[in-house]
């Protein structure tokens, strides 16, 4: 059983040391000329006008707030899934009420416009 | 026959016969092994990014009513070589305002997710890897890490398109993560397990997407938005954000996001066919053989719908993911667990 996550691991170690291995080829292979201009950051030919990393709009911050609690109610769904046959009538009941809060937020969230991108 | 549909399973019995052979003991068995498995994906996916760039130009010049590639070799078989040739000797430029840490190891960490995705896929009977009991909960986990090496490729640019292109990458995979969820889901609530092997062996008599068709649709197009394909790539989209989180690379390293792509797109066809369509069980042929025919075909679709739909809207694309594909997903779990409770 442990050796099955040393293979894991050992495949993150090895898709990293592909891609480390096809840069460094390139590295030798390849010409290196750098010169000011070619070192600007690209913007169509302008010169960048004012910091990049600045604040973004908060539609971004409210989908991640609901893909949260999406996230969480799947890993309460994935154990109930599995041991369907198992669990059967109260299981069932259960899981409903708790979707039916769930879904009475996700109605809430929708009236309160946070789905709407504007 | 018989030994064809086991053929590498055999390979694998003999070359672990060999090692123990040599005197090696059962955990360096295992060590080694799991070298070869990684070294056979690297060669899946090296292949399918070299056959399926050609094939999707091929198939994108059919559709469009030209030859496509026709060049180089026969009917231009050589043109993907003569590409990665070319980008290998490109000079790599890396501008000077970029967070050069992130920058590159944005480009380091972009093959993990399918490389440990395909780990666990079973491309017959006893071809997987990893034969892991949390298939599906591994993949779902996996895949989703994709998301990270984007982000950290358009933050590290320091650039405004690429920001921007990051910023849609991430609303958009996290949107579509909860129906993909979901969609699978109710493939495990019938098969009863997480194991990839026996949710292909439970589907011997039915494929379960003639069971969950509406969580097959919704797997199809959640799989499109995951791997930022058109209709749904405006992460790249190339007519406003110039090439989006890619503006910044070059040579090497785009092409390393350029072979992650299609290895992603490998990966999620290859998820689709084993939940779907009964993954490698099939008549007269090999399973090996019929689990890659499947794969080609749903592959072959998603190049189908990129050179058919145009991209959509942004606003468009969130409420479509919130307002339709969740909500009918939570509705096509809870009437499966129904039907199936009935139906027991």
């Amino acid at each position: 059983m442990e050796t099955q996550y040393i293979t894991i691991g050992i495949l993150f170690l090895g898709a990293m040391a592909f891609a480390l291995a096809a840069m460094i080829l390139s590295r030798i292979l390849q010409p290196h000329r750098p010169y000011p201009e070619k070192l600007e950051t690209y913007e169509c030919g302008m010169e960048t006008q004012g910091p990049t990393w600045v604040q973004f709009r908060v539609s971004y911050f409210l989908y991640a707030l609901i893909f949260l609690i999406f996230d969480v109610e799947a890993i309460f769904l994935i154990p109930w899934v599995v041991k369907f046959k198992e669990l059967g009538l109260p299981a069932l009941i259960a899981m409903f009420m708790f979707l039916i809060i769930l879904i009475i937020g996700f109605i809430y969230d929708w009236k309160e416009g946070a789905l709407d991108w504007e | 026959m018989e030994f064809l549909n086991n053929i590498f399973v055999y390979i694998a019995q003999w070359l672990r016969g060999f090692l123990a052979f040599l005197g090696f003991t059962g955990f360096w068995i295992e060590m080694f092994m799991a070298v070869v498995y990684l070294a056979t994906i690297l060669g899946i996916c090296t292949l399918v990014a070299l056959f399926y760039v050609l094939w999707e130009r091929k198939l994108a010049g059919y559709i469009q009513y030209r030859p496509g590639p026709n060049r180089l070799g026969p009917k231009g078989w050589f043109q993907t070589i003569a590409d990665a040739i070319k980008l290998l000797t490109k000079e790599d430029v890396v501008p000077k305002e970029a967070d050069k840490v992130v920058h590159f190891l944005a480009t380091l960490f972009i093959f993990v997710p399918p490389v440990l995705a395909l780990g666990v896929i079973p491309f017959g009977q006893g071809m997987a890897a990893l034969d892991l009991n949390l298939g599906v909960f591994y993949l779902l986990a996996v895949t989703s890490l994709s998301t990270v090496p984007i982000f950290m490729a358009g933050w590290g640019s320091n650039n405004k398109y690429s920001l921007i292109g990051t910023m849609r990458a991430v609303a958009q995979m996290v949107s579509y993560e909860v129906p993909l969820i979901f969609s699978m889901l109710g493939v495990v609530l019938l098969a009863g397990t997480l194991q990839l092997s026996e949710i292909v062996e439970s589907q011997s008599t039915v494929w379960y997407v003639f069971l969950q068709p509406v969580a097959f649709i919704i797997f199809l197009i959640c799989a499109t938005a995951e791997t930022n394909r058109a209709p749904f790539d405006l992460p790249e989209g190339e007519s406003e954000l110039t090439a989006g989180i890619y503006t910044e690379y070059s040579g090497m390293k785009w092409a390393l996001f350029f072979l992650a792509e299609y290895c992603n797109i490998f990966v999620v066809s290859a998820i689709g066919v084993t939940l779907f369509l009964g993954g490698w069980s099939g008549p007269f042929l090999p399973g090996w053989v019929w689990f890659i025919l499947k794969t080609h075909l749903l592959f072959s679709f998603f190049i189908w719908i990129r050179w058919t739909f145009p991209r959509i809207r942004i606003d468009h694309l969130m409420s479509f993911s919130w307002k339709v594909l969740v909500p009918l997903s939570i509705a096509n779990i809870m009437v499966t667990s129904l039907i199936f409770y009935l139906v027991q």
